[in-house]
């Protein structure tokens, strides 16, 4: 009888398995720390939260009705003229003045941002729709490069600024009559700007599906019968992400910027309805008496569109591997 | 070389003709009548026939076929025989006389050849928004060098700063507020020059103290565009130097012994200048499409004005060269692009 075996050998000291002392992080986490440390990105996401909020719930908390006319009370300083000008007509209750017609600037202010934020955020979100299936589709399919490319080349080519004025004020009256006057203007400056501005995305995703589905990943997933659309879903859109999220940032400060050009040109929602791009150019006029008109959307404008712009610098940076970590 | 710039250029024939079907189409839905604005005693028979005078009326087709018959073949020779006539560059030759007196693309606003609004309208257009190009490429090269050169440091940090803040405030409103700075505030102070905020086209150059006029006038609207070309020029500039600073040729050129200066002046900016260079033809078109919200603030009575008021007077003739116009200038500049990155980078073949 032999001798019984030793239930289990002593092991190897450098085969030890040693419980790692730190969790896992996962590729997020990784982003967010180096997004934390570019001063730019965190000053650009918190202007942009404080400015959303603001706008979602500014109306519940300061309950004056934008539109409402005021006429005995037009014409208020905001209340900061008091301090170097005691003489000017201020008050409490026009924290921000009021404008010619006697409305609130405070509560237009608000409401105003709430249609820019609205209009970038929906027009950024079709045209990366647009631009990432244009894109994905392209880069995916071969047979489709070429038609699909031409098509954003042809898109590339035309004169951007012309077309959006020319379309708006064809196809005003039969979407105000179908969706009411500011329904129908938001459906419409929303499509034109996202028909007008998906072609950076698709040509940035196009160039990354055409490396990425050389890789391994997807051919192992097609060698076990992985269809196109499950190996697009789970394969190659995870693997786009980064770009499309920089292309988002870039998109959603274009957008506001397009929206409040159309109405500082006059050509964007109706009169009534008040946008920081039509605030501007109403103060237009007057501003040599209430230069306040003028600057508080203007200030309200470029520091949105620079959080964003700044933010969108931050996630590129953050998102680049190559970066990452230094 | 030779045989890609020819095919280019003659596949850039049927893109055209693609995109100037496409916005005669678009424009074919307009609800606007040219007669809107004939007075109501005017009979609708006479109304009809001035439609048909017009060339309202017809099929599409038939209009687009007119149109571009008008546009690609009698408005060149227009061209070309005031070319011959007027001009100081070919005034010398003799009249070539091809226009017979067909008819050629009239506006239905002022009832003249649009060409000739168009020709009334560049040199306004070339003079604000060509210098505030030349002003913001003279501005924009060297700060991009110099904050590549000295990556990270304030100079950089503080021109990345202004770059986004030219990235992000919007033309209408550096235009409304350098007015106020300049126009109004300025008035009150002895420190400030006092500048017009509105562009008069009716000036004319005739001596000094005129030209003094124009150029103060010139001031305003060039420095909101030379705020936002030079912002996307000097953050090319810098990226592209950037790229070119870490290359091996750079540090060869440092050991072989080279003055700092020439390794960046000589070497590195040359190299970095290739694709500047692209962007800065391809920008062109932007500057004969004119400025329209910079040219709408300071009233200057360019091409980009001239778009906005035949859009809100319903002038489709108009609307439709001016946009062929901005076309084929995109898609001409964009070919000039692609050849001269080719000439340049000399590791770039097209055949």
């Amino acid at each position: 009888m032999t001798e019984p075996v030793a239930s289990s050998p002593a092991p190897i000291e450098a085969l030890k398995d040693i419980e790692p002392s730190k969790p896992p992080r996962s590729q997020w986490k990784d982003v967010w720390d180096q997004l934390r440390k570019h001063k730019g990105a965190v000053f650009g996401m918190g202007f942009l939260v404080f400015i959303t909020l603001a706008v979602l719930i500014g109306p519940y908390i300061y309950t004056v009705d934008p539109q409402k006319l005021d006429i005995r009370n037009k014409d208020f300083r905001p209340i900061y003229t008091a301090i170097w000008d005691g003489d000017s007509k201020v008050g409490w209750n026009k924290p921000l003045g009021s404008d010619q017609l006697g409305r609130d600037n405070l509560a237009q202010l608000i409401a105003g941002g709430r249609a820019s934020m609205a209009v970038g955020w929906a027009a950024m979100l079709l045209s990366l729709v647009i631009g990432t299936f244009i894109g994905v589709v392209a880069g995916y399919f071969k047979r489709l490069d070429g038609p699909l490319m031409r098509l954003t080349d042809l898109f590339l080519s035309l004169p951007i600024l012309p077309l959006l004025l020319v379309a708006v004020t064809l196809f005003r009256q039969p979407l105000r009559a179908n969706f009411g006057p500011e329904g129908g203007m938001f459906i419409l400056i929303v499509t034109i700007i996202a028909i007008t501005s998906w072609m950076p995305t698709a040509r940035i995703v196009r160039g990354d599906v055409l490396a990425i589905k050389e890789r391994e990943f997807v051919l192992a997933a097609r060698s076990i019968g992985t269809t196109p659309g499950r190996i697009i879903g789970r394969h190659l859109l995870p693997n786009v992400l980064s770009p499309i999220m920089v292309s988002a940032a870039l998109g959603l400060a274009t957008a506001i910027i397009t929206e409040s050009a159309l109405s500082f040109l006059g050509v964007g929602f109706p009169s009534d309805f008040p946008t920081w791009g039509k605030m501007l150019a109403d103060a237009v006029v007057r501003m040599e008496e209430f230069p306040e008109r003028v600057l508080l959307p203007g200030i309200a404008i470029s520091l949105t569109v620079l959080s964003v712009n700044y933010l969108g610098d931050g996630l590129r940076d953050a998102l680049d591997p190559r970066i990452r970590g230094r | 070389m030779l045989s890609f710039a020819t095919r280019r250029l003659v596949l850039s024939v049927p893109t055209l003709l693609f995109i100037s079907f496409v916005i005669f189409m678009l424009l074919q839905l307009a609800p606007g009548d040219p007669m809107a604005q004939v007075p109501l005693t005017v009979p609708a028979e006479v109304k009809q026939k001035m439609r048909e005078a017009l060339g309202v009326g017809e099929p599409a087709l038939v209009q687009y076929w007119k149109w571009l018959v008008q546009m690609a073949w009698i408005e060149p020779k227009v061209f070309i025989d005031w070319l011959t006539r007027e001009s100081w560059l070919l005034g010398w030759l003799p009249d070539t006389a091809l226009y017979q007196g067909e008819l050629r693309v009239i506006s239905w606003q002022t009832r003249s050849p649009v060409m000739d609004i168009v020709i009334q309208r560049i040199p306004q257009t070339l003079w604000v928004v060509g210098v505030a190009y030349v002003v913001a490429i003279l501005i924009a090269l060297p700060i991009g060098i110099y904050s590549a050169y000295k990556q990270y440091s304030v100079f950089d940090q503080a021109g990345t700063f202004v770059t986004m803040i030219g990235f992000s405030v919007p033309p209408f409103f550096t235009g409304p507020l350098l007015i106020v700075i300049f126009a109004v505030i300025a008035q009150d102070t002895w420190w400030l020059p006092v500048l017009p905020s509105i562009y008069d086209t009716t000036h004319e150059v005739t001596n000094w103290s005129s030209f003094k006029y124009q150029l103060q006038q010139m001031v305003l609207p060039v420095m909101v565009l030379a705020l936002q070309i030079t912002a996307q020029l000097s953050r090319y500039m810098r990226a592209s130097t950037l790229d070119n600073l870490n290359q091996d040729y750079v540090r060869t050129a440092r050991a072989k012994g080279l003055s700092e200066k020439i390794v960046v002046l000589s070497h590195v900016v040359r190299n970095s200048m290739i694709p500047v260079v692209t962007v800065i033809a391809l920008g062109i078109p932007s500057i004969f499409g004119g400025a329209i919200i910079t040219e709408n603030v300071f009233k200057v009575n360019g091409i980009g004005q001239l778009l906005i008021t035949a859009l809100f007077a319903n002038d489709l003739p108009m609307v439709m060269t001016l946009t062929f116009i901005f076309a084929v200038l995109i898609v001409l500049f964009n070919l000039i692009a692609d050849i001269l990155y080719g000439v340049l980078d000399p590791r770039i073949r097209y055949d």
